[in-house]
């Protein structure tokens, strides 16, 4: 896998982050290995320190498995002043998981993130992706049981 | 919608599907960079973009044309101009609003650039949490290399231009030039010394026109218009429109294009049609997460860059945030400082060392153990960061802290002295902390 993923985008130093982000995608637990950071490091040349350093400088790469859905709620301003606290509380309580913690069945993971750009819908939230905006208790229900379902 | 809007950069967003170039070429789209190649040099370019007097839009408000001749004149074979669509400053949303809603008149602007300095390939970094507008600018760039305003020859011309569109990867200081620089070039995204600055030695060391989004598109009007077009909106030396992002405790939240000169006062009760229920305002914060904060009382205050500069204010990305007076400015000030010690970089110790200490200076208020000396100390602080850090970041993070000291110290005086007048740095009571 890491290999295809490489190759489509060329053997390239400036493509670490872009190669990168799509292993990473690229499997259910989204995170990346010990073995794919090593596997990048001898396919593109690149000293295992350099890919590790990378790895762990962006906030979107995780080197722990993490859930199917990656819920990423806002905690900037615009969004705290708008109620960003009570949808933390709220994906909280209905997961019982901390922030930064992944629910046993390793479907969601609880993330903090900076500003996503939707501050005319705060509080807002970006899952596996997609934004959620004017989030509230039954919205972030009904969000967490469509997910359920998929 | 206010009549104070202009539309003018966003005159087609909402009106034409993004994924259609057709679209965007029967509303006038790709007539400047047709102009350009046919009729105009690469310096006539320039020199129409000097004269428009358009001024960087991502913050630090340097004069286009002039970064633009500097990499016009830099010798070399060799140069780029990277498009900063990292827009990552809380509260600011507009570089999105014009990727999704106008993608062509950034993929155009970027071209337009390329001619005029000289440059073979551009870049559009763009920030990893805008997946709708990086697929957005993915499918423009594709589309425009379709009909042959991207690839070689353009145009039958001696001119050969692409662009790559490179994601982000979560880190709010690529926003800074030289981290974004860094991070395309496959590292970690940790800034520069300058000089040498990114117009002699930019993206592998090679001459580079960076700029941010809603500067370059703004260049197909003016290469179409003319510069006096272009300047019959704004003020003397403000010309043109800004985008500007309202969030936070206002009415009417949202992106608008406003000409530059009218007032703060206008931009929140007249375009945000004010607070919301029966709260009033109590402070704006205006340039983004590391912008000043003000009270109520200073909204006469133009958008324009000299009269926000004499009143020691910047525009910064275009964001303003409202507060209500429900809200603690001690708990605002502490959430941004939070933000920033958990996206300073760590290269320089300014920043990576003074952030987190401010958070605990401003923490100690809100816990109400902050002592009168706490005051001395913050002032060494803030001044150190602001004149020893290496970049924008650690140099402009304490500026909420140094206005707020200015404009809202009885409330730190009152944190001081046990009591937080909004009730929300208490534990168990309305207003007084345990």
């Amino acid at each position: 896998m890491v290999e295809e993923i490489i190759n489509s985008h060329g053997i390239a130093e400036d493509k670490l982050v872009p190669i990168l982000l799509d292993i990473q995608n690229s499997n259910d637990k989204h995170y990346l290995s010990e073995d794919d950071l090593k596997q990048v490091s001898r396919l593109l040349g690149i000293p295992e320190s350099r890919v590790y350093s990378v790895a762990t400088f962006y906030s979107f790469f995780s080197l722990q498995p993490r859930g199917k859905y990656i819920i990423q709620i806002c905690d900037n301003a615009p969004c705290i002043v708008n109620g960003a606290y009570n949808v933390i509380d709220d994906f909280r309580h209905i997961l019982g998981i901390d922030m930064g913690q992944t629910t046993p069945d390793g479907l969601f993971t609880l993330e903090y993130s900076s500003c996503l750009g939707c501050c005319s819908h705060a509080p807002a939230a970006r899952i596996s992706g997609e934004l959620y905006g004017d989030l509230d208790s039954e919205k972030i229900k009904s969000i967490l049981s469509d997910l359920r379902r998929r | 919608m206010s009549d104070l809007t202009v539309k003018r950069l966003t005159q087609r967003c909402g009106d034409i599907d993004p994924r259609d170039v057709s679209e965007y070429i029967s509303t006038g789209g790709y007539k400047a960079l047709v102009k350009a190649l046919l009729t105009m040099k690469p310096q006539g370019v320039i020199d129409e973009v000097k004269a428009s007097g358009l001024l960087g839009r991502g913050g630090a408000a340097f004069p286009t044309g002039l970064k633009m001749q500097m990499v016009h004149d830099t010798p070399g074979d060799v140069k780029y101009v990277v498009c900063n669509a990292d827009e990552g400053e809380p509260g600011t949303f507009k570089d999105r609003y014009l990727m999704e809603g106008d993608p062509y008149q950034l993929v155009e602007g970027i071209i337009l650039a390329g001619y005029a300095v000289g440059a073979q390939k551009g870049y559009i970094y763009i920030r990893g949490e805008y997946d709708r507008a990086i697929e957005l600018m993915k499918n423009a760039v594709e589309q425009t290399r379709k009909i042959g305003y991207l690839g070689n020859n353009i145009l039958k011309q001696h001119f050969n231009f692409d662009i790559e569109v490179r994601s982000g990867a979560g880190a709010y200081i690529c926003g800074e030039e030289f981290a974004l620089i860094e991070s395309l070039e496959g590292k970690s995204g940790r800034p520069r010394y300058k000089p040498p600055y990114p117009p002699v030695s930019g993206l592998w060391d090679k001459p580079t026109l960076i700029n941010n989004v809603e500067t370059l598109a703004n260049i197909p009007y003016i290469v179409s218009n003319g510069s006096k077009a272009f300047r019959s909106v704004g003020t003397d030396n403000s010309a043109g429109t800004k985008l500007i992002c309202l969030s936070g405790n206002i009415a009417n939240r949202g992106v608008f294009e406003l000409p530059f000169g009218i007032t703060l006062k206008d931009i929140i009760y007249d375009i945000g049609q004010g607070v919301p229920g029966e709260r009033e305002l109590k402070m704006i914060q205006i340039g983004g997460a590391s912008g000043s904060c003000i009270p109520s009382d200073m909204l006469d205050v133009k958008l324009d860059f000299a009269d926000m500069k004499k009143n020691g204010l910047s525009m910064g990305s275009g964001a303003i945030i409202a507060f209500d007076d429900s809200r603690c400015v001690i708990d605002i000030v502490k959430s941004l400082l939070k933000f920033f010690a958990h996206e300073s970089c760590g290269k320089c110790t300014p920043c990576r060392e003074g952030n987190p200490q401010l958070y605990n200076l401003i923490d100690d208020f809100s816990k109400g153990s902050a002592t009168p000396s706490h005051y001395d100390v913050l002032q060494s602080l803030t001044q150190t960061m602001q004149q020893a850090a290496l970049c924008g970041l650690g140099q402009s993070s304490p500026m909420p802290v140094v206005s707020t000291l200015l404009y809202f110290k009885d409330e730190y005086d009152m944190h001081i002295n046990g009591r937080c007048p909004a009730g929300i740095c208490s534990s168990t009571n309305g207003g007084e902390i345990i």
